[in-house]
């Protein structure tokens, strides 16, 4: 338990314009080494450096994250162990990646409290900070347990239980085979076992993918602001990214060429799309300004959607209505500095149940209740549990890929002629691994599987 | 009227199959012994089925020869058949399984008991022991005889307050109407422990000259010879066949018109059975889409008619039994001999027992088999040898023998009981064992050997031998490792008859050998060795070299486990006084009172923050001394 190395986001989530994952155990540095690449290996640092470098995927080598890498080497350091301290741009997406990767990488997620643990298992913190020390695992795993609870509902959680099920019945049934060799239930051959593990591994892959794509809030919600020439869309953009430190980057793997940004407003993290396209095309044409919008707000989950207070409603801003049509969307109605022209009950009409926000960017008025209408649009006001469960699906991501590492362990196994209850073992494996995204992993359940599908007995 | 019975090291209340174990340990430890049962005739007595071993068990009969135990020689001298089971799967699933002449196990196992030094077998019903202070000091019997000793086995079987169940007929009894044992289980009440009720059953006994065996499938044993023990060198040649057969829809129409007359479901059964040996009855409620269950006719031995109907365990009225008997292919002219029944028995819970099988509530009593809720013959006899052990090592003042569940079966079996306790009769599963594949049928002797000398209960002659043949297996794996095999004519017709591909280039036999349509002996052809190994020795090299990814990953596995056993708790740790640890868990620990942190995280209701929790208070503790020294 003490031997292994543990890895986990150490600033808070989404703020700030760092944020730093810690690496923490006896492997730090070798699992950072895989993931980084600078002037010379962490390893060959000196103690207690900062080192620039950047975060490459080991996998495909491309290069995700530019990194301040700080090397602090035991027993000099806060757990006493050789620690990693990799710093990277703030926000969610890239402290998270790069989480991921070294927990892909060999290190195991921290549980809660569990570097303050060490500290003092090592001998680094003080007899009269032990009894804070548990009080935090304590309070800090009940706060995990109910997010925990919250995603056992959730859609996830009952693929996974009819996924881990699907194994479940066929380990139960390669242990029948192993201990009632007699019984006459069906062999559970070779061949079988190989389909079962490609259709398991085909689920873990879709899984990782909608986790990946990001449907609930791991990227972000895309985000798009539409609206025709000169109603203020560059001047929302700039107030949201100007309040909120958004950072710039590059998608790496995506063709499009849009740049997007991500800003967290509220505990929601946006991911704003096509941000180039208004920046550029603000003096461009009507026409124009309507096509781009038709474009980009086909990857939209939410649509922010500009109006002129000062003008009134055009074709094109019901065109825009009609666009957004089937979207989250709220309706921004800007410039209200200036004179009144437009007609608010026509507005509210259109809008139907959509919220319609009123605000002057150039005064700075009414960001404050358009970040509110945000944030209630998609979180019913609950922030942490936003926050926590984001930090959970990190765990389950590498646990899927550990899962699914050990379904494809299995299916070389069957190709080398292993027989059935060695390719068990990783078949097994898979299902204690999926078991504890779900926080269920009790090995007592196969016995009852065991009883419950065969009838057994002298 | 009571009298002095005499001065004993050990005690051993009982001599089935935990108990005889119990007994011959500790007397062959040195320790002067006395095994009492209540009827000298039915030492090692198989109230069930004739048979020894089978997957799990097996291997745990194999576990009890390298620890210096009976069971595998006794099986080895007394068999009708012996067959290996699961040979077509991986070596960490073969098990071999005997068919038991059980009156001739019963008379070897005696006369092995007779023979031994310090140890005395006895008649007598043991009716309370002597308990001073929590400190064990001996027994007395129903006849008054009181004798005196320093630490006391129980192992009583399915005898505590035992009833049979037949129909509508219930009477107290124990297995197959012997005399029951009632008043020590209100004894041990009375001392307070907790005791919980579980029932099992037998199946109905049949004469074999009335079996049409014409209608049934043959079950030889294997041809090749086969033994439990190392040190068996004499095989059994003349085998006795069992036979298979099937219920129908007959059969359960049967059983199913006559449900209401079922103790099961009446309501006269509060026992509770275990899933794992239903009865028929039970089997066509659960199962009623199965339109046929497996019978397995099995002799008892070769001095008797009688047959053992595997398959069709019952407690339904007598009448009703000989029905279903006459619907199954085989067996329509049948002469049932006896009949069926249920019985129900007292068990203690067993986490009130330390891993050593001591209670933690009397010093120097230990309880082992049945009474701590398992069942099966080999389960017995693994906790009766570690029981005699302890309870030997015990009276010499030493630490006890504690086997880790990456030791072997029996480990996992009493980690499992202690740690966990049951809740109905317990029965070992390889699915138990986490590191499987490194408790194999094959490598018992390499695990345990050592251990079985070191508490004096392996001969000289067998450790060396046992040496010797650790060295080869290393010798030969070492020299594969160097060996290079290089292409040739030879080396390509080895290939082509293996089915395997033909070589590109020379290859280490070693990795030639990982090939999995190549055996040893193959890889031996191409590269020799000095002088032709033993069998044994061999398949060692071969298991060792085949599977040694997946046997490397399961001993990592086993250090990171190691580390955490080694992080003992104290006995007498106050965890209710623990805030951070949640109210479920620490009550549960508190029952327990586990020795480590490994045996700690394996307490159910306990999750990992609470062993975070328990970690940081261990240390806290350890500063606080440092402290108070300082």
């Amino acid at each position: 338990m003490d031997i292994d190395t543990i890895a986990a986001i150490s600033t808070p989530m989404g703020e700030g314009a760092i944020g730093i994952v810690r690496v923490s155990g006896d492997d730090a540095l070798k699992v950072a080494d895989r993931l980084y690449k600078g002037k010379k290996p962490l390893s060959e640092a000196d103690s207690h450096t900062i080192n620039y470098g950047h975060i490459v995927d080991p996998k495909t080598g491309e290069i995700t994250e530019e990194v301040m890498v700080s090397v602090l080497k035991a027993p000099r350091t806060y757990t006493k162990e050789n620690m990693v301290e990799i710093n990277c741009h703030g926000g969610l997406i890239s402290v998270n990646r790069v989480l991921q990767l070294a927990l892909n990488e060999g290190a195991r997620l921290a549980e809660p409290g569990e570097f303050t643990k060490r500290a003092f298992m090592n001998g680094r913190i003080d007899l009269s900070q032990a009894e804070g020390v548990m009080d935090l695992i304590r309070a800090k795993t009940d706060r995990a347990m109910n997010v925990a609870m919250n995603q056992v509902e959730g859609k996830l959680s009952q693929r996974l239980q009819k996924l881990r099920q699907a194994l479940l019945e066929t380990v139960a049934h390669v242990e029948v085979n192993i201990d009632y060799p007699e019984y006459d239930a069906e062999e559970m051959t070779l061949e079988i076992l190989q389909e079962k593990g490609t259709f398991v591994m085909k689920e873990i892959d879709k899984l990782l993918q909608t986790a990946q794509q990001g449907k609930i809030l791991r990227e972000g919600l895309s985000t798009v602001i539409i609206g025709r020439p000169n109603v203020g869309k560059s001047s929302l953009l700039n107030s949201l990214v100007h309040e909120n430190k958004a950072i710039v980057t590059d998608i790496p793997g995506t063709t499009r060429d849009v740049i997007e940004e991500y800003v967290n407003v509220r505990g929601v993290p946006l991911r704003l799309l096509d941000t180039a396209g208004i920046r550029d095309t603000e003096d461009v044409v009507e026409k124009l300004g309507v096509e781009r919008s038709r474009k980009v707000i086909k990857d939209a989950e939410l649509v922010l959607l500009v109006l002129n207070y000062n003008e009134s409603l055009t074709d094109s801003d019901k065109e825009l209505f009609q666009l957004s049509e089937g979207h989250d969307t709220i309706i921004i109605v800007n410039k209200t500095d200036l004179e009144d022209r437009i007609d608010i009950n026509s507005v509210k009409e259109l809008a139907g149940n959509r919220p319609v926000v009123t605000t002057s960017l150039l005064k700075d008025e009414g960001v404050d209740e358009l970040e509110e209408a945000i944030k209630d649009l998609f979180f019913q006001g609950d922030l942490e549990t936003g926050d926590m469960s984001y930090v959970s699906n990190s765990r389950h991501i590498a646990l899927l890929n550990q899962a699914k590492k050990a379904v494809r362990d299995a299916l070389e196994a069957v190709e080398s002629g292993m027989p059935v209850d060695m390719v068990q073992i990783d078949i097994t494996r898979a299902w204690e691994l999926l078991g504890e995204v779900i926080g269920d992993s009790v090995h007592e359940s196969l016995i009852d599987q065991l009883f419950s599908q065969f009838c057994l007995g002298k | 009227m009571n009298y002095h019975g005499g001065e004993f090291d050990v005690i051993v209340i009982g001599a089935g199959h935990a108990g005889v174990e119990a007994g011959l340990a500790a007397a062959r430890m040195g320790a002067d012994t006395l095994m009492l049962t209540l009827n000298l005739d039915a030492v090692a007595y198989m109230p069930c089925n004739p048979s020894v071993g089978g997957p799990a068990k097996g291997i745990v009969v194999r576990e009890l020869d390298a620890l210096g135990g009976e069971m595998a020689r006794n099986i080895d001298k007394t068999h009708i058949q012996m067959r290996m089971l699961n040979t077509g799967k991986g070596p960490a699933v073969r098990a071999l399984r005997a068919q038991a002449d059980k009156f001739a196990y019963q008379h070897e196992m005696k006369q092995t008991i007779e023979d031994t030094e310090n140890l005395l077998l006895r008649q007598g019903m043991v009716e309370k022991l002597i308990v001073e202070e929590d400190q064990i000091r001996g027994v007395i019997t129903q006849t008054g005889a009181e004798y005196h000793a320093k630490a006391v086995v129980v192992t009583t079987g399915t005898y505590l307050r035992g009833k049979v169940i037949l129909g509508d007929l219930a009477y107290e009894s124990g297995p197959n109407n012997m005399q029951p044992s009632i008043n020590l289980s209100y004894h041990l009440q009375e001392l307070g422990f907790e005791m919980v009720r579980f029932k099992t059953g037998t199946p109905p006994r049949v004469n074999g000259q009335t079996i049409d065996y014409d209608q049934t499938e043959i079950q030889p044993g294997d041809d090749v010879p086969r033994a439990f023990s190392y040190e068996t060198t004499k095989y059994i040649t003349d085998q006795l066949p069992c036979w298979l057969t099937y219920t129908n829809a007959e059969t359960h129409e049967l059983i199913n018109n006559n449900l209401s007359r079922s103790p099961m479901y009446s309501g006269m059964i509060e026992g509770t059975g275990p899933r794992y040996c239903p009865s028929i009855e039970d089997k066509i409620v659960r199962f009623n889409d199965k339109p046929r269950h497996q019978i397995f006719l099995e002799p008892e031995g070769r001095h008797t008619k009688e047959v053992y109907v595997q398959g069709l365990s019952t407690s339904l009225p007598e009448d009703v039994q000989h029905n279903i008997l006459k619907t199954v292919p085989g067996l329509q002219n049948v002469r049932m001999m006896r009949p069926g029944y249920a019985i129900e028995y007292d068990a203690i819970v067993p986490t009130q027992l330390w891993p050593s099988l001591e209670t933690k509530k009397i010093n120097g009593l230990f309880t082992a088999g049945q009474i701590n809720g398992t069942s099966g013959y080999e389960e017995a006899a693994g906790q009766g040898l570690m029981a005699g052990i302890n309870a030997a090592l015990k009276v010499q003042g030493k630490e006890p023998l504690i086997l880790d569940r990456s030791d072997a079966y029996i480990g996992v079996l009493i980690d499992d009981l202690v740690t966990k306790g049951t809740n109905e009769p317990y029965r070992l599963l390889t699915s138990r064992a986490e590191y499987r594949l490194l408790l194999r049928h094959d490598n018992a002797d390499l695990r345990l050997t050592e251990i079985g000398h070191e508490i004096g209960l392996i001969s000289k002659d067998r450790y060396a031998r046992f040496l010797q043949k650790r060295e080869a297996i290393a010798t030969e794996i070492s020299r594969l490792e160097k060996t290079m095999i290089k292409v040739s004519d030879e080396a390509q017709q080895v290939m082509e008859k293996a089915g395997a591909a033909l070589l590109k280039e020379a290859y280490h036999a070693d990795v030639l050998l990982k090939r999995p349509e190549l055996t040893y002996k193959d890889v031996a052809q191409l590269a020799p060795p000095e002088k032709p190994l033993d069998e044994d020795v061999a398949e060692q090299v071969e298991i060792q070299t085949k599977y040694k990814g997946y046997i490397s990953k399961q001993l990592e596995q086993v250090a990171k486990l190691k580390k955490m056993e080694n992080k003992k708790l104290p006995e007498d740790l106050d965890y209710m006084a623990i805030k951070g640890i949640a109210m479920e868990a620490r009550q549960k620990l508190a029952e327990v009172r586990p020795l480590s942190m490994a045996q700690a995280s394996r307490v159910s209701g306990v999750n990992p923050a609470d062993i975070s929790v328990l970690l940081v208070y261990m240390e806290q503790g350890k500063l606080q001394k440092v402290d108070q020294e300082a």
